[in-house]
C-alpha cells in the first residue's frame, strides 16, 4: 500500500472538505475521545426524532461531528456521519468495524487503524448513552 | 563527506532506505554484529560462576566493557557503571532507591523538556512522597538559561534535580554543567540536590564528561548507541551509591544470604541483580570502541554539517514550522517540524511509503508537547550515517506530502 491508494481522491475530498462539520445549536447526545497515539481528536452530536406518533426516537435525524485529526481520521468522521444519518439505532447496531473499513475503500495499516475507527467508537458512544 | 553507510549491513541490504531515526534507535555497524556472534559462538557461559576458561572469559569481558564505559565518560572508577537495560530502567533505579530519603514537603525538579522516562517516575515519586514536584519551562528559543532555574521559588529547597543534556524532540542542548554549578551553589536550607543527567540523546552523539559535567548520576542506552537492544548504563557516584538500597533483589548482588538475613555485595553488583545481558554488554563494548576509533569530535562535526544543510533546505519550505533553538551549534542532530494543515502522521505515511524513516507523533514528551500548543509533530534525527542525500531524499517527501494534502 503506498500513500498515492491510502490518499485516494474521494479521502482527501473528505478530510479537505469535511461534510457535517462543526457543533449544531440542537441535538441530544454528544460524546467526545481521542486516539491517545497521535493526539486525533472527534466529538460527536446525535439528534433523534421519532418517525411516527408514540414511537421511540430512534431516528438519526442529524449527525455531525468536531474535531481534529489525521486525513484518515477526518475522513471516515466525514464519510460516517453522512452513511448514518436517517438510520435507525437498531440498523447500526449491525454497522461493525468493517464495514467502516468498507467504507473508506482503502486497506489501512495495524498502526493506522484507530485514527480509521475513531469516529465509529465515539459514535457507538453516542449511541449507547441513550 | 566520508561514506559510513558501508560499514552498516541494513544499509547494504536495502540500498534504498532512508533511516532518520536515529533518535528512537540506532543501526548497528557490522563491527557490533560480528561481537555479538562471536561471544555467542565461542565463548558463551554465564559470568562470575563458572571457573572453566569461557566461564572466565566472558566474566573478564563483562568488567573489561566496565572499565571501556567508565573511560567513556570519564567516570573516576569502574564500579561506578551500572549494567541496566536501558536509560529508563537506570531513572527509576535511582528513583527507586533514593524515595527512602524523600520526604513530605521536599521539592523534586524536573523540567518540561523531558522525555516521558525522565519525568513519570520523579512526578510519580513525588507523589507518593508527598513532595512538590516542579517543572522548568522553556524560553522563547526553547532553551533554558540559569534564570529558568533562579526564578522558581522553591528551587532553593530542591532534593533532587532531573535533567535531559540534550532534548530528543527539541534537539537543544542545554547548559548541564552550568546548571548544575549553580543549583548546587545555590542551595542554602540543606546539603546540595542529587542531580540525574538523561544523557540518552547525547551520548551517542558527543563527547560526555561526568565528573566536567559534575552530575551525581547519568544514563544512556546502548541501543541508541550502536551496540543492541536490552544494555543500558547507569552512572553513580560511588559514594552515592554505597549508601543506596538496591533495586532489584536475587542472585549476584549478594554477599551472603541466611533464612534471618541477607548481606549484598559491594557496588557495582550490589544493583545488578540476575544473569546480565551479557551479549548485550560484549556489543557495547564493541560499540564504543567503533566511536572511539572514529572519533566523538568527527561524529559530532558530521552531525552538524547534515543538520546545518537539512535546516537550511526546510526552512525554505512554505509552511514549515520547526522547533528547536535557531542556531545549529545550539542542537544535536534531530529536527522536529508540522507543516500547515497537514497531520504529522499523514507525512509520515507519505515518507514512510518512500523508504523514508521519520516519526510523527508526541516523542514520549507529552508535556513538551503540551506546552508547544500542538498534540503532533514530525521528527527526522541524524547520526554518522546520513548523509546530504538522506536530506534530499526527506526534502523531496515533504513536497510530496505537500501536493498530496494541500
Amino acid at each position: 500500500m503506498d500513500a498515492q491508494t491510502l490518499y485516494r481522491e474521494e479521502i482527501l475530498e473528505h478530510y479537505r472538505n469535511p461534510q457535517n462539520f462543526g457543533k449544531p445549536k440542537n441535538f441530544d447526545v454528544s460524546s467526545k475521545q481521542s486516539n491517545p497515539f497521535c493526539g486525533d481528536e472527534i466529538e460527536i452530536f446525535v439528534k433523534f426524532v421519532s418517525k411516527s406518533e408514540g414511537a421511540k426516537l430512534d431516528h438519526l435525524e442529524g449527525v455531525s461531528f468536531e474535531g481534529k485529526g489525521c486525513a484518515v481520521s477526518m475522513a471516515a468522521a466525514s464519510m460516517l456521519t453522512e452513511q448514518v444519518k436517517g438510520k435507525t439505532k437498531k440498523e447500526l447496531t449491525k454497522f461493525s468495524e468493517q464495514d467502516m473499513l468498507g467504507l473508506l475503500g482503502i486497506e489501512v495499516s495495524e498502526t493506522r487503524k484507530k485514527c480509521a475507527l475513531l469516529s465509529l467508537s465515539v459514535l457507538r458512544d453516542c449511541l449507547g448513552s441513550v | 563527506m566520508k561514506n559510513y553507510k558501508k560499514d552498516f549491513p541494513i544499509f547494504q541490504k536495502n540500498k534504498s532506505l532512508v533511516y532518520l531515526d536515529s533518535a528512537a534507535t540506532s543501526q548497528k555497524p557490522k563491527f557490533v554484529l560480528d561481537s555479538i556472534i562471536e561471544y555467542y559462538e565461542t565463548y558463551n557461559a554465564n559470568v562470575r560462576r563458572g571457573l572453566y576458561p569461557i566461564a572466565e572469559k566472558a566474566t573478564a569481558k563483562v568488567e573489561e566493557v566496565r572499565k571501556q564505559v567508565a573511560r567513556f565518560i570519564n567516570a573516576k572508577d569502574p564500579s561506578e557503571i551500572i549494567f541496566v537495560r536501558n536509560a529508563t530502567e537506570g531513572i527509576n533505579l535511582v528513583a527507586y532507591s533514593l524515595s527512602n530519603d524523600l520526604q513530605k514537603g521536599d521539592v523534586v525538579v524536573s523540567t518540561i523538556m523531558e522525555h516521558h522516562s525522565n519525568f513519570v517516575p520523579w512526578q510519580q515519586l513525588a507523589k507518593i512522597k508527598g513532595a512538590k514536584f516542579e517543572v522548568i519551562d522553556i524560553d522563547k528559543n526553547f532553551q533554558f538559561s540559569i534564570s529558568n532555574f533562579q526564578s522558581n521559588p522553591n528551587i532553593k529547597n530542591a532534593k533532587i534535580l532531573t535533567i535531559t543534556h540534550v532534548s530528543n524532540v527539541l534537539g537543544t542542548i542545554n547548559p548541564i554543567r552550568e546548571i548544575i554549578k549553580n543549583l548546587k551553589s545555590s542551595i542554602i536550607n540543606h546539603k546540595s540536590p542529587v542531580v540525574l543527567v538523561d544523557a540518552a540523546q547525547s551520548i551517542p552523539h558527543m563527547k560526555v564528561d561526568v565528573q566536567d559535567i559534575g552530575c551525581d548520576f547519568l544514563v544512556f542506552s546502548g541501543h541508541k548507541t550502536m551496540a543492541s537492544t536490552g544494555i543500558g548504563v547507569l552512572y553513580g557516584k560511588k559514594e552515592l551509591l554505597e549508601k543506596m538500597q538496591p533495586f532489584l533483589y536475587g542472585g549476584d548482588m549478594i554477599k551472603e544470604v541466611g533464612i534471618e538475613k541477607t548481606t549484598f555485595a559491594d557496588v557495582p553488583y550490589k544493583f545488578e541483580a540476575g544473569t546480565p545481558d551479557i551479549a548485550g554488554i560484549v556489543s557495547l563494548g564493541a560499540a564504543i570502541e567503533y566511536l572511539n576509533k572514529i572519533g566523538m569530535d568527527t561524529i559530532r562535526n558530521h552531525e552538524l554539517g547534515i543538520m546545518n544543510y537539512g535546516l537550511e533546505r526546510i526552512r525554505k519550505i512554505e509552511g514549515i514550522t520547526i522547533y528547536g533553538p535557531q542556531n545549529v551549534a545550539d542542537r544535536g542532530g534531530v529536527i522536529s517540524f508540522n507543516i500547515h494543515g497537514i497531520h504529522a502522521h499523514d507525512v509520515a505515511q507519505v515518507l514512510g511509503d518512500m523508504g523514508i524513516c521519520i516519526r510523527a507523533g508526541h516523542h514520549c514528551a507529552m508535556p513538551l508537547h503540551k506546552r508547544l500548543g500542538i498534540s503532533s509533530s514530525v521528527r527526522a534525527s541524524f547520526y554518522l550515517y546520513n548523509d546530504e542525500a538522506d536530506v534530499d531524499k526527506f526534502i523531496e517527501g515533504i513536497k510530496k506530502a505537500k501536493k498530496i494534502f494541500t
